[in-house]
């Protein structure tokens, strides 16, 4: 089978409906096993008693929030490498998810943080990368949106996109090393509870449910996102032709 | 050599633009100057707070004024069409490109090499703590400019203006801010500065030979 | 887990408020965006179909 055939927008579309269909309901099958667990299954923690349940959420949305980062950056340079549309219209179609999720990441550590070590917000190497990667989320975003050619602007946030996922990594050993200079956090997010079994199977259903769910969202995103491309190129013949 | 002659006309040029517009190499300058001496008023001006807040104030100054020139770097020469007629020449657009952006740094960043021990005083740093600071800003200031020129390059031809070539660049530049700043904070906590310096030439090295690249690449996109 | 009654369960050892709060802001943002996007899917595929 010759699978460069999806690399078409127009044949691509069915099979975004169907790998929606396919992944809406595992997303809420997981979603209910994970809450099941998150609430009835994993124990009460003795250090940090119930507020530590949020990591449920916390961890598996931080997680989700940095591959889709490295999603996006991979599907642009499959875009500049193989010269297809639709790997950049991906990417496209990722980043509000991947820009909610750092927005979750970072609210629900702060609820974390509050009852637990006093202070709504730390600058720990995880939390300030995460704060960071929300900038780089809305920086992509903003800049493929200033532009008016779809085109252009994918190409140019990809550019963008390849260049900030390599930085992560330097930012989140910078940030480490900074805090290692000023003695560090005496707080830290790595200070999860100890992890008894069910807990991190807690978090990998949950995780579970969050990538279905990316999937499906994504897989609804961008079959607007071909319409839209559609729509233009109807206008840019429409305009040349006049 | 016929690139060579090229590159040296392209150089001639960029100099000759700079000379003429000699407001936009000094509102960078005085910027950095302004914003630098505002912070004292900022906080309480003492003896002993100031130096310790000092090297991070005259680096996030060095990053604002930074930040205020790069809007500028390409928009010029993409709106009157000179800049498609440099990348029409025969040469590789990456060394374009580092003579666009050397001379850059020459109206923006060096400048600020040059008033930055007078500031330091302002802060009551020592005179050890202004050598580290003054290597920090060296190797610092071509990143800055480096990845502003990438800011600049990414939003040509855009609804965009300055906001958001700030938005992009700023967050890139957080490890140069943090490791610049952080080498005269190692050394006035008796660290040695060597680490930050190291890492600090390595992100400069790795840019240098990578970004030039993406921001060629950048500008072939806007004058499709 | 047995919680001994839905208030126990509401009160979460007294930390009711973050838990609550983080689940509930992050089913909301989810929820949202998954709105936002299913309507402008379908608004799209209503304004094509006529």
């Amino acid at each position: 089978m010759n699978l460069y055939k999806f690399s078409s927008p127009k044949v691509f579309y069915p099979l975004a409906g169907s790998i929606f269909k396919y992944t809406l309901l595992p997303s809420i099958f997981f979603l209910v096993v994970g809450l099941y667990i998150s609430f009835f299954l994993a124990p009460t923690d003795f250090q940090q008693g119930e507020a530590y349940r949020i990591i449920f959420i916390h961890v598996p949305a931080a997680w989700m929030s940095m591959i889709i980062y490295m999603a996006m950056a991979f599907w642009n340079i499959v875009g500049f490498s193989l010269k297809s549309k639709l790997s950049f219209m991906m990417s496209r179609a990722l980043a509000p998810t991947g820009a909610i999720f750092t927005f979750i990441a970072l609210i629900t550590g702060a609820f974390w943080g509050r009852p637990m070590w006093g202070a709504w917000w730390v600058w720990d190497a995880r939390l300030t990368s995460e704060l960071i990667l929300l900038f780089l989320y809305i920086g992509y975003i903003a800049l493929v949106m200033s532009f008016d050619d779809s085109k252009r602007g994918e190409r140019v946030g990809a550019i963008y996109s390849i260049v900030s996922v390599i930085n992560v990594p330097i930012i989140y050993f910078s940030v480490i090393w900074w805090n290692t200079l000023h003695q560090g956090a005496s707080v830290s997010f790595n200070k999860a509870p100890s992890m008894a079994a069910m807990i991190v199977e807690g978090m990998l259903v949950m995780m579970l449910a969050f990538w279905t769910y990316s999937i499906a969202v994504v897989m609804l995103r961008i079959r607007r996102i071909i319409v839209e491309y559609q729509e233009e190129m109807l206008l840019m013949n429409h305009t040349t032709e006049g | 050599m016929k690139t060579l002659k090229i590159l040296k006309a392209l150089f001639g040029r960029e100099l000759k633009l700079i000379f003429r517009n000699q407001s936009d190499l000094f509102t960078t300058f005085f910027f950095f100057i302004i914003v630098c001496s505002l912070f004292p008023f900022g906080v309480k001006p003492s003896s002993e707070l100031l130096p310790q807040i000092g090297p991070g104030m005259i680096w996030i100054s060095a990053l604002l004024a930074s930040t205020v020139s790069n809007a500028r770097f390409l928009l010029s020469d993409f709106n009157d069409g000179s800049l498609e007629q440099i990348f029409l020449a025969p040469i590789p657009s990456t060394l374009i490109i580092y003579v666009k952006v050397f001379v850059q740094w020459l109206t923006t960043g060096f400048p600020l090499l040059i008033v930055a021990p007078i500031l330091s005083l302002q802060f009551g740093l020592k005179y050890q703590e202004i050598m580290v600071l003054m290597i920090s800003l060296v190797i610092g200031t071509p990143l800055l400019t480096l990845i502003g020129a990438l800011g600049s390059a990414l939003t040509l031809g855009g609804r965009g203006g300055g906001g958001l070539v700030a938005i992009l660049v700023l967050p890139l530049y957080i490890p140069v801010l943090i490791f610049g700043v952080g080498s005269v904070l190692s050394y006035s906590s008796g660290i040695s500065p060597e680490t930050s310096f190291l890492v600090l030439s390595a992100i400069l090295v790795f840019a240098l030979v990578f970004l030039p690249y993406a921001i060629a690449l950048s500008i072939k996109l806007a004058l499709e | 887990m047995h919680w001994t009654s839905l208030n126990s369960f509401l009160s979460m050892g007294g930390y009711g408020f973050y838990v609550w709060a983080s689940f509930g802001i992050t089913f909301l943002s989810l929820a949202i965006e998954f709105l936002l996007v299913f309507n402008s899917v379908r608004n799209k595929e209503i304004t094509h179909e006529s």
